[in-house]
């Protein structure tokens, strides 16, 4: 029996040997990520093991990303205890500050992952790389604290849904979409302990940053992982990041799944995740008109170049409508530079949005665009959870780049091709 | 690890933004994200929960983000075990990290009502409904698992691995 791409990546990372779903095993792991939140609890917990050093100081990766820039005391006092650590474990990429990026935007640009490598992030969106062929998944602070001490954790195979895209999207149809009609039809605890493996001719059409999109999302299914095979268009992303010598893994031809599933393309329309779960998924067109109050574009969702440029072409010569706040949060400072060089910004500026520094911020009701007591949102962030953005009292809705622009200048929810 | 507790029931995929809202995620401290646990709920959730209470939860339980503030917060709270249909992966090896005890027991969940008394036993693997009298078998844990929580957790066995290597 043949295995498949997630199978085969721990295979790659352990001196076990990976037979079947539900083994637990030893892995290797080539990266190790926290952020200003999640990396304090994982500073405690080295303490408390005893350890002072990491078990290689090149491969761990600490981000101050959450709250950046600081929003109050608290957080400012955080972000200090992690750039201390840094500085005493002698690791080389902290970033905070103006060359800080919302972490899954930030390591696929400085090439610091790639296909075949094993990533662990102590942020449940660390799925993002399996866009680029990596085994990639999220932990909690503790079990990061122990793989930056040991260089490896455990994990059981788990079992892989194999997802066949077929044909080509339509404008305004992106990578978004495809993970949000995915969401509705399996739902939020859809793909719980499992691995997503996307395959299928319908890849071909879609670039490297949707493909970090839909991996991105895979959490919000309950997935470990979710997983792109590299390809060409791969290979050209990472030449851009710098990256050379990637050794690309593939299912093997007579892989089994646990099940499988279909998405044509071709058939897609723009989807919008309604409150308040990523699963609650509808065809834009059948909620278009429901009045916003914001409209957030960024996160490590939809904050890369690609987006603001889907976002730039509806937004041109256009203008928001009145009473609703549009935010855009380059991803990272070079998404920020492109989008100031190509003019981006400017259109941005001119239709009257809050151009913000990159930032999770909002995403998470940190700060930069809290909603208040019965106050509306759609945002191409990942969560809608009741409270998530600020007030138990307000309701998010998730849609792509394009989604977001339409119903930014409509002040209501509207489909891209309807204005 | 034997407990008994009133039940406190919540729904299906409650998320660690309802478990401890992000906004404060700016503490580490147990018993200060304690004061907050659930407030994604309702702010006055926590007032009807005393020391040694236990969480019953509907399916994919602790959903979301990878923040180990939530079974920080449920621990700080005084709840010591989470019983639920299913959990999220992420918080299913966050709770054993940091000692909080999960079982996970399928649509036996449903039989559990708001204020019974329940005992558990997690080695055992058996739940007791004193309110009911009706008893429920749970999954045994994975073999690894038990070895972590048999080290006392995944800090003193990292430790232990550490000081065998010195």
């Amino acid at each position: 029996m043949g295995h498949s791409l997630a199978s085969k990546l721990l295979q790659a990372h352990t001196s076990e040997t990976v037979d079947e779903p539900g083994q637990i095993v030893q892995c290797g792991v080539d990266l190790v990520l926290a952020n200003d939140i999640t990396a304090p609890l994982a500073i405690d917990s080295m303490e408390r093991m005893g350890a002072e050093r990491v078990f290689h100081p090149e491969r761990v990766v600490l981000v101050c990303d959450h709250f950046t820039p600081n929003k109050d005391i608290d957080s400012a006092e955080q972000v200090k205890r992690v750039r201390d650590f840094a500085a005493r474990a002698g690791i080389r990429h902290y970033y905070e500050g103006g060359v800080c990026g919302v972490e899954h935007a930030l390591l696929p640009e400085l090439g610091l992952v790639g296909p075949g490598d094993l990533v662990v992030g102590a942020d449940s969106h660390t799925c993002t790389y399996g866009g680029l062929g990596a085994f990639a998944t999220g932990l909690g602070s503790t079990d990061i604290a122990a793989a930056m001490v040991l260089g490896e954790t455990w994990f059981k195979v788990p079992p892989s849904i194999l997802v066949r895209l077929e044909g080509k999207p339509w404008r305004h149809v992106g990578g978004k979409d495809v993970v949000l009609h995915l969401l509705g039809r399996i739902g939020v605890d859809g793909a719980l302990y499992k691995a997503l493996e996307f395959f299928g001719p319908g890849i071909a059409s879609m670039d490297a940053e949707a493909r970090m999109t839909v991996a991105n999302m895979a959490i919000e299914a309950g997935g470990k992982v979710g997983l792109f095979p590299a390809d060409e268009v791969t290979s050209v992303y990472l030449r851009d990041a710098g990256r050379r010598n990637d050794i690309p893994l593939a299912a093997d031809e007579d892989a089994e799944y646990e099940s499988s599933l279909d998405i044509d393309l071709d058939q897609l329309e723009p989807q919008v995740a309604c409150p308040h779960l990523p699963d609650n998924v509808r065809p834009v067109y059948e909620v278009e008109d429901i009045a916003l109050d914001q409209v957030v574009i960024g996160s490590c969702t939809n904050g890369r170049i690609s987006d603001l440029r889907q976002a730039a072409e509806i937004l041109e010569g256009r203008t928001v409508a009145p009473g609703l706040r549009l935010i855009v949060l380059p991803a990272t400072p070079r998404i920020y530079r492109m989008a100031l060089e190509e003019g981006l910004l400017e259109i941005f500026s001119r239709a009257g949005a809050v151009i913000g520094p990159p930032t999770c911020g909002p995403c998470l009701g940190g700060h930069m665009g809290i909603l208040a007591g019965g106050e509306r949102c759609l945002a191409t962030t990942n969560r809608n959870f009741k409270g998530r953005m600020g007030s138990l009292e307000s309701e998010v809705f998730l849609g792509g780049p394009a989604v977001a622009a339409a119903s930014a200048v409509a002040g209501r929810i509207r489909h891209p091709e309807r204005i | 690890m034997r407990y008994t507790g009133k039940a406190h029931r919540v729904g299906d995929h409650i998320d660690t933004d309802a478990i401890i809202p992000a906004r404060y995620l700016v503490s580490t401290d147990p018993r200060e994200l304690g004061q907050y646990c659930m407030a994604g709920i309702s702010p006055d959730w926590i007032k009807g929960v005393e020391q040694g209470d236990i969480l019953v939860a509907g399916a994919n339980f602790g959903c979301g983000s990878s923040r180990e503030h939530a079974p920080l917060a449920l621990l700080g709270a005084g709840i010591p075990l989470v019983i639920a249909r299913s959990f999220a992966r992420i918080f299913y090896r966050n709770g054993f990290n940091m000692g909080l005890v999960l079982l996970e027991v399928g649509d036996q969940a449903d039989a559990l009502r708001e204020g019974d008394q329940l005992q558990a036993d997690a080695e055992e693997g058996i739940i007791r409904n004193l309110t009911t009298q009706q008893e429920i078998q749970v999954r045994p844990l994975p073999d690894f698992m038990r070895k972590i929580l048999e080290s006392g957790g995944l800090v003193p066995y990292v430790r232990k691995r550490l000081e065998s290597a010195a």
